[in-house]
């Protein structure tokens, strides 16, 4: 739950690819190129790291989990304690004891949720410094977020994901370091729609277009000023250049195939 | 009504959550009762409320709880209730549970059951398949029969106030001589209307068409005063006019209201002249004795022996009668039952669908029937004696009301309100 996205935890993409179905987007049909995969990964780790000036630590990919690239839903981070993810799907469930063991290597405090308590990490948990936001319905349980509320001792207000097409809150919600929101509100029901509209004022709030949405503009990577963000969402990228940011556009369709792009491919290490 | 309290907490207001499961309630059918609210003091804080959900059947409460529970309400956990068989005839497990008078339910199989003709001091009979539960009185309890004991899995539910905005909803326990009495007797005389329509719609259409909260019988508790104090010709009115369908009393108000049919005396007062005549006392003995040689009182009114009054009415109206007998009763009638274990049998035989229970002048007989009715079911309770009315209302129902008052008084004035002209 940083702001600060100094330091970023990515996970190489050696062994991504479509190996099964767990949401809307990923067909097992429709597979993906490792090479591409492999070079517009290497390309967001360029940019990040040469254009935005962030620092990346690499996990080591293991053979058989091809989502961990998707370090994102590894847990969540704050004042030093990592909280691990419970996936939904028994296919990532797998990915839950290499990301334990990173962040203990790392000199995190790790908490772990009751079993049958699902949440996908900062998947499902962004925010402001002082307002947190957790999706729900479609992957994280709403039970989670009283705890993790406990343990951090933060508000956080839960959202309801309405459609499984946005089925992560961080494909649809993406806080700004300063402050603003770039949303797409039709991802969320009336009730979670409305809570947003009282807590971000209006002045602060983007509206990512449905076209650009469904690209996963919110799917962003904001550090400072920098906004990295998928290519070919010129809409989004004009709004947050009005806004006084930079935004990187970067291409990477073979990770939206698997129902990702650049936020997913990221962590946020304090 | 099927009921099941959740918790949620968190974030819940500001988020919207709590109003979304409310809505989700109503939208689906169901209502809810916040019995508990813990607001967090700062925005860090979580909020915590308890809501009782109800709805009308045991399935759509289950799909409103389907609905709630992905929104983070719980289900709290409940524990089944505890069973032991009976160890034999007519006795119950130790640790048996013991009733109230209010509506109670019972966790079976993790489900919620209504116990079916709520009492007071009974124990609770279960049937696992399917489920069900009733009371049961400790004599008639069977060898091994399934028991209820302990608390666990026991819920019990405090008295709602009536719908009706009349006199049952607001009373206080409170019994006093120098009440008035007028606006509590013009309820009374709304409510035996109302319950006379809704039982005419059960009988003409069905028992889908009434309404089975307001009831479809008006049950009267009487003592022989009735007759000597002049209210008979009143309530003999009142069954004639169909405002009353069951009657409980003892030997002496049939034998005295009888007496005064054969005789014109009650007790060998002459109720015309008002005062005794010769042999008087014996009347009631010689009324006694011809309604035993007919073999029923119905036999006495049909042969034309009883020609008016209360048990001539009832016969005439077929109001369903239970004479339950005392110590030293004359006689005693034929009808009386005599076996008090039979006798409270009947009486709770004749208990369900009861909407008004109006006991006029007896101590004994009201109480007794006051300690068979489930609290839900407005009770009246008339008496000279402040010492009757005060014992009903100490039952703890508010729906209890007592008036002191002459008997004849009150069934005049009763009986006038509905339109009668005596």
């Amino acid at each position: 739950m940083a702001k600060n996205m100094g330091r970023i935890l990515v996970c190489p993409p050696d062994y991504f690819g479509i190996e099964y179905e767990i949401n809307p987007w990923m067909r097992v049909s429709d597979a993906t190129d490792s090479d591409k995969s492999k070079a517009q990964w290497h390309n967001l780790a360029r940019v990040l790291e040469e254009e935005v000036g962030a620092k990346l630590e690499r996990m080591t990919p293991i053979k058989g989990l091809p989502d961990l690239v998707f370090t994102a839903n590894a847990g969540v981070l704050h004042d030093g304690k990592a909280v691990i993810s419970r996936f939904r799907h028994p296919e990532r469930q797998g990915e839950e004891e290499h990301f334990e063991r990173w962040f203990k290597e790392h000199g995190y405090q790790v908490i772990l949720m009751d079993k049958d308590c699902y949440f996908e990490g900062a998947g499902d948990l962004l925010g402001f410094p002082d307002t947190w936001f957790g999706g729900y319905r479609q992957r994280s349980d709403i039970k989670a977020y009283p705890m993790l509320s406990e343990i951090y001792g933060k508000e956080i207000l839960p959202l309801e994901l309405a459609t499984g097409q946005f089925y992560h809150l961080d494909t649809c919600f993406c806080p700004l370091s300063g402050g603003e929101l770039m949303y797409y509100p039709a991802a969320f029901d009336t009730y979670a729609q409305t809570t947003i509209a009282h807590r971000v004022e209006e002045h602060r709030r983007i509206v990512v277009p449905q076209a650009e949405a469904e690209r996963f503009a919110c799917n962003s990577v904001c550090v400072g000023k920098h906004v990295v963000l998928p290519a070919g969402c010129p809409e989004t990228m004009a709004m947050l250049q009005d806004r006084g940011y930079t935004p990187h556009p970067v291409n990477l369709d073979q990770f939206l195939k698997s129902g990702g792009s650049a936020k997913c491919l990221t962590l946020a290490l304090d | 009504m099927a009921t099941e309290t959740v918790t949620l907490e968190g974030h819940i207001i500001d988020s919207l959550i709590l109003a979304k499961v409310l809505d989700t309630i109503l939208q689906m059918g169901g209502i809810f009762d916040m019995s508990e609210m813990k607001v967090g003091a700062t925005r860090e804080d979580p909020s915590l409320t308890k809501i009782k959900v109800q709805a009308d059947s045991p399935q759509l409460l289950e799909e409103i709880l389907q609905a709630i529970q992905p929104h983070g309400a719980v289900v709290e956990k409940v524990e089944n209730c505890t069973l032991e068989p009976a160890p034999q005839n007519g006795v119950l497990p130790d640790a048996f549970y013991a009733t109230s008078h209010l509506a109670t339910q019972v966790r079976i199989n993790d489900q919620w059951i209504d116990v079916e003709h709520i009492e007071m001091d009974l124990a609770i009979r279960v049937t696992l398949d399917p489920p069900s539960a009733c009371t049961v009185p400790m004599a008639e309890v069977r060898t091994g029969e399934m028991i209820i004991t302990g608390r666990n899995g026991v819920r019990v539910f405090p008295l709602e106030r009536p719908k009706e905005r009349d006199v049952f909803a607001f009373m206080e326990a409170q019994v006093s001589s120098e009440r008035p009495h007028q606006h509590i007797i013009t309820d009374v005389a709304k409510r035996m209307r109302m319950i006379r329509d809704n039982r005419q719609k059960a009988l003409t259409q069905g028992q889908s068409a009434c309404d089975p909260e307001l009831g479809t019988k008006v049950l009267i508790v009487g003592g022989p005063a009735i007759v000597h104090a002049g209210g008979r010709d009143a309530l003999s009115w009142l069954i004639d006019e169909g405002f009353i369908h069951v009657l409980f009393c003892g030997n002496a108000l049939a034998a005295h209201d009888m007496e005064a049919s054969v005789y014109g005396t009650s007790l060998g007062y002459g109720l015309c002249a008002g005062r005794t005549v010769p042999h008087g006392h014996e009347h009631h003995l010689r009324t006694i004795n011809k309604v035993r040689a007919a073999g029923s009182i119905k036999n006495a009114v049909e042969s034309g022996l009883i020609k008016d009054g209360i048990m001539a009415s009832c016969i005439h109206q077929n109001v369903d009668m239970v004479l339950a007998g005392s110590i030293r009763d004359d006689g005693p009638l034929p009808d009386v039952i005599t076996d008090s274990v039979k006798a409270q049998a009947a009486m709770r035989k004749e208990l369900p669908g009861v909407g008004l229970a109006l006991m006029v002048a007896t101590t004994l007989h009201a109480i007794a029937t006051g300690n068979c009715l489930p609290a839900k079911v407005p009770t009246v309770c008339v008496d000279i004696n402040p010492a009757v009315p005060t014992k009903l209302s100490d039952r703890g129902s508010f729906q209890a009301i007592g008036l002191v008052m002459d008997s004849s008084s009150f069934l005049k004035q009763l009986a006038q309100e509905l339109s009668w002209h005596g």
